[in-house]
């Protein structure tokens, strides 16, 4: 819970609300992924970290 | 008042201690770990910390982190949302990861922490400093200014990549940033991908390769690649780069613009081209440091200029910066990478968030970094009782013999391990974890590359020179403690290359003497200069008198302790594991002396392949 608290402070923080549903989509659709892969590991790619 | 500041979970781990606003201790956990580059919450540095102010975690008043995830997220989503559908291939590898782990860091340091100390609070008592204030704080704070400008340059933090900020006194502000995707590191690490080295790491031999090349690419990068503006701001044209959506760091267009695809190092051999490549990007980017320096001691008038991120190890650029003058001084951060942001976050929260009511002393010519010999010491008793547990045959001896002995085995052309005091905070070795060697030897460069580091290099070894001689035998006359600057090697210990030398390639032309010092002396007569001071390593100091006393020359060889993709050493016992796996005559930890010769020869070990290669 204090992590969706965080969350929205800094949503509120950089006033990007409109973030907001792309997050949920993202993370639905992430979760996705992460439910059908076995391993967090990805090769070292610069930005995306 | 002591902080902790903490970097993790990207690449050096690190952890540092303030108390009352002196650096106490710092070090990067590799080095405990023994795992290169290791991310891992650094739990050992931290701890080495905590016993180098002989407190506990509870006796810690605040936790500094040196970034900000959720702005790193942020930048993140906001990305593959510019770009989409482009970058799901990206989105796929980064989601898990990141709603696995890396969203949740504030959690995760929270548990290491009560692990550490239940009592620990982390609402109260867990802060975050932004990517590139931490690296500004970790240049500015220990730096011998009372009032400079601040310029950051990365690949890339939360959004930043590159940063000004003005300090004074016991403040920073910063006043201009160049955001993500356009970023000067990000350059340098697409070139680093594309001559066929691995991103974050390989930087430093395309830098090192860059003197082999003609800069015949600079003006193509200029032209499509890069719009360097004459501030010294830039953007990138994305569509030669493939590092927003891709797991690639540059696209088709930009093979297409240059005639081939990416060198892969496991099949395509280093040719001129690369080195072509290598100078070219060289000179944009020290073009790019250039324009940006001019602009800011221009608009700001003031003269010193302190640097920090990724960019700030590029010390061809530095020597550069320093030579044109635009500023009068000028300090570099010794750990200007991710680790010393360890630091800077410690220096964030207590100089700008407490706002303590305590002056920030300023010693002119003087920086608060202790020469950056932050991390572990061993005392002698404890050097001899972990050698003797090692196996070692040493001698023990009074300081006075220890240098006179291992300057007479340096002029006798011999390899030394030199372990003394405190380990080196940041990259490089600073005399208190070095490989020492003759430099006046023409076959010295060969002998360590191949017999102790396990390489063929094309980069010559770094010289470390006292202070007062620097000027003799190089064109610098400033201070280089830290390894971060390069200039030529004086003109009269130079000896021109016939044209047959000339047009020799690689470590062929490297095995050419070209100086009085051949072995720290480029292709192009340059050299990565250390200045040793006696008030921070009397003993490395009195080292190079003895050896100046017995040769003439004050100069010595200076390589890191470590073989080929291993952290430099640490403890007694990695630097007799590292000197029985190579071929090294001598070695030197604290007041022992032990020679190679004398050791019990089961205890060699293979070495060279424990490491994977970097």
């Amino acid at each position: 819970m204090s992590f969706l608290s965080e969350l929205w402070e800094f949503l509120k923080e950089r006033k990007k609300f409109w973030l907001l549903p792309i997050i949920v989509m993202m993370v639905l659709f992430g979760g996705l992924l992460v439910l059908s892969q076995g391993s967090a590991v990805a090769p070292f790619i610069y930005t995306i970290f | 008042m002591r902080i902790l500041g903490l970097s993790a979970f990207y690449h050096d781990s690190a952890a540092a201690l303030i108390e009352d606003g002196q650096v106490v201790a710092a070090a990067q956990e590799e080095r405990f770990t023994r795992k290169k580059h290791d991310s891992n919450f650094p739990i050992h540095a931290l701890e080495y910390c905590l016993d180098a102010a002989a407190t506990g975690l509870d006796g810690v008043d605040y936790v500094a982190f040196y970034d900000k995830p959720f702005l790193k997220f942020e930048r993140l989503l906001e990305t593959y949302l510019a770009f989409a559908p482009r970058g799901f291939a990206s989105f796929r590898m980064a989601m898990p990861v990141w709603l696995r782990e890396k969203l949740f860091q504030k959690d995760l340091l929270g548990k290491k922490l009560t692990a550490m100390a239940p009592d620990f609070d982390c609402k109260s008592k867990l802060l975050f400093s932004e990517h590139h204030l931490s690296h500004a704080a970790s240049a500015f704070f220990p730096s011998p200014f009372e009032e400079a400008v601040v310029l950051t340059m990365d690949g890339v933090g939360e959004w930043t990549t590159t940063s000004v900020a003005i300090g004074k006194g016991r403040d920073l502000k910063v006043v201009k940033e160049i955001h993500f995707p356009h970023s000067l590191g990000l350059l340098y690490s697409a070139i680093t991908y594309y001559t066929g080295f691995r991103v974050n790491s390989g930087e430093y031999k395309v830098m090192g390769l860059a003197p082999y090349g003609e800069p015949k690419y600079t003006q193509a990068l200029l032209d499509n690649v890069i719009d360097l503006k004459p501030d010294g701001s830039f953007r990138l044209d994305q569509s030669y780069f493939d590092y927003c959506t891709g797991l690639r760091m540059t696209s088709e267009k930009f093979n297409r613009l240059f005639g081939r695809p990416a060198r892969q190092p496991d099949k395509d051999l280093l040719d001129q081209f690369h080195m072509d490549m290598a100078a070219s990007v060289q000179k944009v980017t020290e073009e790019a440091m250039l324009r940006l320096t001019r602009s800011l001691a221009g608009e700001y008038g003031i003269p010193n200029l302190c640097l920090a991120g990724g960019v700030a190890l590029n010390c061809v650029g530095n020597g550069h910066v320093l030579r044109d003058g635009a500023f009068k001084n000028l300090w570099i951060q010794p750990a200007a990478g991710d680790a010393g942001g360890a630091l800077g976050a410690a220096l964030a929260a207590c100089h700008l968030h407490l706002h303590l009511d305590r002056p920030r002393p300023v010693t002119p010519g003087k920086d608060a970094m202790r020469g950056s010999y932050l991390g572990p010491a061993f005392a002698q008793d404890d050097i001899e009782r972990r050698l003797t547990k090692a196996g070692a045959r040493f001698q023990v001896l009074d300081e006075a013999r220890v240098i006179d002995s291992v300057a007479g085995a340096l002029a006798d052309g011999k390899a030394v391990g030199w372990m003394q005091g405190r380990m080196e905070f940041g990259p490089r070795a600073l005399g208190g974890r070095s490989i020492l060697g003759d430099p006046r030897s023409p076959t010295m460069q060969k002998t360590l590359n191949l017999k102790v580091k396990y390489r063929e290099s094309f980069r010559p070894f770094a010289p470390s020179v006292r202070r007062e001689d620097v000027a003799d035998w190089f064109e610098l006359d400033a201070d280089s403690p830290y390894m971060l600057l390069v200039d030529g090697v004086k003109e009269s210990k130079r000896r021109e290359m016939t044209a047959e030398e000339q047009a020799l390639f690689g470590i062929d032309k490297l095995n050419v003497p070209r100086s009085e010092i051949p072995a720290v002396t480029h292709v192009d007569y340059s050299a990565r200069i250390q200045t040793v001071h006696a008030d921070t390593h009397p003993r490395y100091h009195a080292l190079l008198s003895r050896f100046k006393d017995l040769t003439g020359c004050p100069v010595l060889v200076n390589t890191s302790f470590n073989v080929r993709g291993e952290p430099i050493v640490c403890t007694p016992e990695d630097a007799f594991h590292c000197f029985m796996g190579t071929e090294l005559d001598v070695l030197a930890v604290g007041d022992c002396l032990l020679l190679k010769d004398e050791q019990d020869p089961s205890l060699k070990t293979d070495y060279k392949s424990a490491f994977e290669l970097d």
